[in-house]
């Protein structure tokens, strides 16, 4: 029922996308505002399809990937939203919107019906919340860390084009990889007890130890690395957005995988 | 007919490498002037020496003659150059192109970062040096004054200097590509050169709180402490606190690299891998480019802060279009003066002839006459001026406006047979040098020293401008 809505919010997402694309690489600002606008407006009819899913009679119990997908793209989208209101980082939308879009239309292909797991505990919806809010911290990192890797780059070759007027100074990118990772690793942490709590009180057992989870705790124990070095051995600056980049592309693979498992006919656990 | 000529390289033509090669240290100038004033085609002399540029400005007789003589000069100074390595970089002017460079080098239109001021001291400084080792002459001494006033006027009349950001203020801008905030920030000034210097003002106006200094010239650190409120670091440990500075900003007189990748690179590494951004703005350069290769390290030099200026270059052009029409007007001046120059001595020459023949003529009439009234005296001096004026009149006249046209030198030449004058003739004759070489270059000599004297008597103001002009050579010599 809600489907149509999203793929109006994906499509205005992938506007945005293109928008934001076309302002990386003009010095114009015109393009920077109507980027936001469309952003806006897909954020708006997109926060309208998560509240009519969450109050409808399903409600929080049927908790899918596909809703779980479309909730990164909103938390994503919101997050960047809260960035530019308070630090006017335009093109922080450059690198955002892109995985917005791909979340958003990625949740458009995962059938919303069919849910991979059937809990009984109504809690569920925390565990992919906390998840969810983790991975955007994440998501965060890594763009902080692909923008600091593209700004050190042109840094070195000596190119003073548009780009790098547009991209923030590496000090700023480095803060705010720092600070999505600090953010972003306790709410996974708190996700993936809810999720361990929830599994237990479901199927009797903690970690059944499937692909996701071994997945998901892989991902735990990169960034918790991650952060340690950070703080104990200086792994920072250009390293650490290296390290995110990594740690990011596999959480997405994650995604990925769990996606096809959703796609073919064949449920699993 | 003299010609002022140009001939030097820039930034625009020249990479840092091979002008690092070309730069002559302060304290050899003298002794590369009297090489150039040694050649005997060579008039005038002055050499203008900046981070950017190497350039000789002269006064010859045949342009052509005086560009091979300066080229030879450039690679007999610098040993290390070959001519073939030299010439394809080389920029040479004559007559009013020559003027116009000079204009807009010293008003900054030439400039790296277009209507920075450090360049009209450079001038100022290259006169100086000029006037001290006896290379300037009356034609320099005038084409440099009007440059300086040039220079003064394209400041006052357009806005080229207001948004004049020089390449120390590209320098923080750069900066900022790494540091979003200033104020944690530590800066350590490496030598005292004035580009370091202004790129601490600006990084300090920008909100840098914390300065480290160090100079050879342990003095010297501490006065510049003062200034910026910093702190002065001893010159041997400097590289041992490299790692405390999140910019170096790096300007000594040394002639190899202070810096080196090894040291950076244990810097970044004390600091757990916080960028460090490092501005070398040295010719010769101090830190050595491999540095560049260091993770997170941003190295940059002269020329790189050139490709980050060109960016703003564009609004800054209708100003320069506007001072670039104050050069064309005021070379149009100068030119004028040029010409005229060729023909006062031949007027003043025709005048005193006149004179003379005038008092001869009168001495003998009166001893002739015996005693005459005052006023009888002074009706025969009546006579005798009038006829000698009326007669002289036209020619006069016509020789002050041959002056400023072509052929000016035809109408001098023939004066100067018609009436008998003693003055050297303006006419290219083939014997003038290959005979009698040396007699020739002490003629040369000894009639630029007249002519110096002549300027100066003429006008005093050549002499250094003040007190503070001084005080500034003595900083450049100790700082570079």
């Amino acid at each position: 029922m809600t489907l149509p809505f999203l793929q109006l919010t994906a499509g205005l997402y992938f506007a945005g996308t293109l928008l934001f694309l076309t302002y990386l690489l003009r010095r114009s600002h015109v393009v920077a505002k109507i980027a936001l606008g469309v952003t806006c407006v897909g954020f708006a009819v997109h926060s309208v399809v998560l509240a009519s899913q969450v109050f409808s009679v399903e409600g929080l119990k049927g908790v899918t990937f596909h809703t779980a997908l479309s909730f990164f793209s909103w938390s994503l989208v919101c997050v960047f939203l809260l960035v530019v209101l308070r630090q006017r980082l335009y093109v922080l939308g450059s690198f955002i919107l892109p995985l917005a879009f791909l979340s958003s239309a990625s949740a458009v292909v995962v059938p919303s019906e069919t849910s991979a797991i059937q809990p009984v505990v109504q809690a569920v919806w925390v565990h992919v919340t906390l998840s969810m809010l983790g991975t955007v911290g994440f998501a965060v990192a890594f763009v902080a860390g692909l923008m600091y890797l593209i700004q050190d780059r042109l840094l070195k070759s000596k190119h003073f084009n548009v780009l790098s007027f547009r991209l923030p100074p590496l000090d700023a990118l480095d803060a705010l990889n720092q600070r999505s990772i600090v953010l972003g690793f306790p709410l996974l942490t708190l996700g993936i007890l809810t999720g361990a709590v929830s599994a237990r009180l479901t199927f009797g057992e903690y970690v059944s130890w499937n692909s996701e989870q071994i997945w998901a705790l892989v991902t735990w124990v990169f960034y918790l690395v991650v952060l340690m070095g950070r703080i104990t051995v200086g792994w920072r600056a250009k390293k650490a957005a290296y390290l995110t980049i990594v740690g990011f592309t596999g959480v997405l693979l994650t995604f990925l995988g769990v996606m096809l498992k959703d796609t073919t006919p064949s449920v699993s656990s | 007919m003299k010609h002022v000529i140009v001939v030097g390289l820039s930034h625009k033509t020249a990479p840092v490498e091979l002008r690092e090669l070309l730069v002559v240290p302060d304290s050899r100038i003298g002794e590369a002037l009297n090489r150039l004033m040694a050649r005997a085609r060579i008039r005038e002399g002055m050499v203008l020496q900046t981070c950017n540029r190497v350039e000789v400005y002269a006064v010859v007789d045949h342009a052509d003659a005086g560009f091979s003589d300066v080229q030879q000069f450039f690679v007999e100074t610098h040993l290390s150059v070959s001519a073939a390595m030299l010439l394809p970089h080389l920029y040479r002017h004559a007559g009013d192109r020559a003027l116009a460079h000079l204009f807009r080098v010293t008003s900054s239109l030439d400039s790296m970062v277009v209507g920075e001021p450090q360049i009209l001291g450079q001038v100022k400084d290259a006169f100086r040096l000029a006037l001290t080792h006896n290379s300037s002459g009356v034609i320099l001494n005038k084409l440099v004054k009007k440059a300086i006033s040039v220079a003064k006027r394209i400041r006052s009349e357009t806005r080229i200097a207001e948004n004049a950001v020089s390449v120390s203020y590209a320098a923080v801008e750069l900066a900022r590509k790494v540091f979003s905030d200033f104020s944690a920030r530590t800066a350590m000034l490496v030598g005292a050169g004035e580009m370091a210097k202004l790129a601490a003002r600006h990084l300090v106006k920008n909100g840098v709180r914390h300065v480290l200094l160090t100079t050879r010239n342990p003095a010297r650190a501490g006065s510049l402490a003062e200034r910026f409120h910093g702190t002065s670091i001893p010159f041997g440990d400097f590289l041992g606190e490299l790692s405390k500075a999140d910019i170096v900003l790096c300007s000594t007189g040394a002639s190899h690299y202070l810096i080196g990748p090894e040291d950076v690179q244990r810097a970044v590494r004390e600091r757990w891998n916080r960028p460090m951004f490092l501005i070398d703005v040295s010719v010769p350069r101090n830190i050595d480019p491999e540095v560049r290769h260091v993770d997170n390290a941003f190295l940059f030099d002269i020329d790189d802060l050139e490709g980050h200026v060109e960016q703003n270059r564009d609004e800054r052009t209708r100003e320069a279009a506007r001072a670039e029409g104050i050069v064309k007007e005021e070379v149009g001046v100068i030119l004028k003066w040029l010409q005229s120059l060729e023909a006062t001595p031949a007027i003043v020459a025709l005048r005193q002839r006149a004179d003379a023949i005038k008092h001869a003529e009168m001495q003998k009439a009166l001893s002739r006459f015996g005693t005459l009234t005052a006023q009888q005296r002074e009706a025969l001096d009546g006579l005798a001026s009038g006829i000698v004026n009326k007669l002289l009149h036209g020619s006069l006249v016509a020789l002050k406006s041959a002056a400023q046209s072509s052929d000016g030198s035809v109408y001098i030449e023939a004066a100067r047979r018609f009436y008998g004058l003693e003055y050297p003739s303006p006419l290219p004759s083939p014997s003038k040098r290959e005979g009698n070489g040396t007699e020739e270059a002490e003629r040369v000599a000894e009639r630029r020293k007249s002519e110096a004297d002549q300027s100066d008597t003429e006008d005093p103001s050549h002499e250094p401008a003040d007190e503070s002009d001084k005080r500034n050579v003595a900083q450049r010599a100790s700082s570079l």
